[in-house]
């Protein structure tokens, strides 16, 4: 197991450098000249190709593309993403806490996620083709169609508005974070269920649950083993919810004021901040990788045929 | 009265009304091997799980099931699941699908002793063993430590007729125990079969395909097609003059593959003709 851990780590390593490279690659082939961008943002009147080429020099914009990846590359190992083009501090002295802000949302928001998915599923895949698992896949149909925004929208206008229980904005408390889960929980459980019924019933069908069964087993011991094999699918599917929940809390974050990633990016496009814009997609990418890292991880820990290959 | 007594056993599909098994009456006499025969689809696993009462929710069976005295059909669940391993034991045609995939074999066999004696595991290993070593599983607390995967076929095979030496039911259930395995690890599970049947001297139903294998284990047999017994009676009466056209077909069917295999090996194994 150490050493299949180890090697699944040193398969991440040129996977990042290769996503470093495209960010890097992605960000220059915009059309803009970021020293046009920084004058802009800092409110120079009349900008003049003197001055131009002046702040291409101090940006170090005028060496050659691979020279300048190579030093960005490396000091992003330090966490130093450079400074920003509009408030001139460096990248990460916003970009941390933010992500924080949001990475904290987004574990919350996963656990809640992960139970309610697994619970459901379960319980569909005993009631398999009868009512409640038909009401419940009915209603998370429909609420997979909501969009997050009016969902949130109208929790927050019931339970902070018209009851008045819980704060509407920003993050005081545990209490500011039930909305926000609220709201993710129930766009994401309604999708990520399905995948524990489905699960659950063609392991249900297996021949080691008939003979668990033939063995005189009771059904709690069943249930485990079932769970053990059911998990092992979804198990990556939930490790990969969590990069795809950090990149994607941008419209929870604006309705609830959180001051995390999604609001901190959404201006930085706007600004075309790109020392920002590559910092956040690098470390986006960085918590894709990691996650389908542990996600293999996790599944070979359960699954010991797998440990065998890669 | 007979171990085993079926009596007008009627399974149908409630999600789409078709009748899997028609008014189906038999029985098993003590000690002695029923046979199930019959073409893929007749209803020959549907037979053995309706007496393990382990169909899926949806499927609907009637009918009575008298087992040493007992009528199965009207029993709580509960008391049916301790029959379950310790009287009735069955034993599946796929033993690499029949372990639970993530944990090593000896877990599913631990819980089943454990259910059944209480026993610890020590008790467990001990007793496991000696049926492990009798089945010509050598090494039986190494393999009880190894995955499904790392078995083989056969093996797993045998592991399934190990625990039920140890379990000693009255009836065991063999549903095509050998179709997925080679000649040699055919051969290997029939004599344990054998072999089971002689220490318990118990009774068996076996499902095969393989009309050498029911000729060696069977004393009685019945034919089944589209889910109906079309034809009885004790296993020379069937070899010897079958009535019915489809048992003909089927005992001619299996002498002219046998007479093939034997001028492709040249006489060979002989695990036909013992
Ligand atoms: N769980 C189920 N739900 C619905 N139909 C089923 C189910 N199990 C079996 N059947 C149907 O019952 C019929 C008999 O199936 P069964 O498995 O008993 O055949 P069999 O004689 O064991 O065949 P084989 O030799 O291929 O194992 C088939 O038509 C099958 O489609
Ligand atoms: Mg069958």
């Amino acid at each position: 197991m150490g050493s299949y851990i180890s090697r699944r780590i040193a398969l991440s390593i040129p996977l990042l450098a290769v996503i470093s490279f495209l960010t890097f690659l992605l960000v220059n082939l915009s059309p803009l000249d970021p020293a046009e961008v920084v004058l802009q943002a800092q409110g120079v009147p009349m900008i003049t190709d003197e001055l131009l080429t002046q702040t291409k020099q101090e940006l170090g914009l005028d060496r050659p593309f691979l020279i300048r990846y190579w030093h960005w590359a490396l000091s992003c190992l330090q966490l130093d993403f450079g400074h920003s083009y509009v408030t001139g501090q460096p990248v990460w002295s916003q970009l941390g806490p933010a992500f924080l802000h949001t990475f904290k949302l987004t574990i919350v928001s996963a656990a809640c996620m992960i139970f309610f998915s697994i619970v459901l599923g379960v319980i569909c895949a005993w009631r398999e083709g009868k009512l409640l698992d038909r009401s419940v896949r009915g209603i998370s149909f429909f609420l997979t169609a909501i969009p997050s925004y009016w969902l949130g929208a109208m929790l927050v206008w019931l339970v902070a508005v018209k009851l008045d229980w819980l704060p509407t904005s920003g993050m005081e408390s545990y209490r500011s974070y039930i909305l926000p889960v609220m709201v993710l929980t129930i766009s994401y459980a309604s999708i990520y269920f399905r995948f524990v019924r489905s699960a659950m019933i063609s392991n249900l069908n297996a021949d080691y649950v008939l003979y668990a069964r033939a063995c005189g087993l009771p059904e709690k011991k069943v249930t485990v083993h079932l769970l053990r094999n059911s998990l092992q699918v979804a198990i990556s599917v939930f490790c990969m919810a969590i990069p795809v929940l950090l990149g994607s809390t941008v419209v929870v974050e604006n309705i609830f004021a959180w001051p995390g990633l999604g609001s901190l990016t959404v201006n930085a496009i706007l600004s075309r901040d790109f020392p920002m814009i590559q910092a956040y997609v690098l470390v986006l990418a960085a918590a894709f990788v990691v996650f389908n890292a542990l996600a293999d991880v996790l599944q070979a820990a359960m699954n010991p045929k797998l440990r065998k290959d890669l | 009265m007979h171990l085993l007594e079926v009596q007008h056993l009627h399974v149908t599909d409630r999600h789409t009304g078709s009748v899997l098994l028609r008014d189906s009456s038999f029985h098993v006499k003590q000690g002695s091997c029923l046979a199930i025969v019959g073409e893929s689809g007749s209803g020959k696993s549907v037979t053995c799980k309706s007496i393990m009462r382990l169909h899926k929710a949806w499927i609907r069976q009637t009918g009575e099931i008298w087992f040493k005295g007992e009528e199965l059909s009207a029993l709580p669940e509960r008391q049916m699941r301790k029959k379950r391993g310790k009287q009735l034991a069955m034993i599946l045609q796929h033993g690499m699908r029949a372990f639970d995939p993530t944990c090593v074999i000896g877990v599913q066999i631990g819980e089943t002793l454990k259910e059944h004696y209480g026993w610890s595991r020590a008790e467990i290993e001990a007793n496991m063993s000696l049926a492990m070593m009798s089945v010509r599983l050598n090494n039986p607390v190494e393999l009880m430590n190894k995955y499904p995967h790392q078995l083989s076929g056969g093996m797993l095979q045998r592991v399934m007729i190990a625990l039920a030496f140890v379990l000693e039911p009255d009836l065991i259930i063999a549903d095509e125990p050998t179709t997925a395995l080679d000649t040699i690890a055919q051969f290997e599970v029939v004599e344990q079969l054998i072999a089971l049947r002689e220490r318990m001297n118990g009774a068996m139903i076996l499902v095969s395909h393989d009309l050498g294998i029911v000729r060696r284990l069977a004393d009685d047999i019945i034919v089944m097609k589209d889910g109906e017994i079309v034809e009885r009676g004790s296993a020379n009466v069937i070899f010897s003059a079958a009535q019915h056209a489809y048992t003909q077909r089927l005992v001619e069917a299996n002498r002219a593959l046998n007479g093939h295999f034997e001028r492709l090996k040249g006489g060979g194994l002989g695990l036909v003709e013992h």
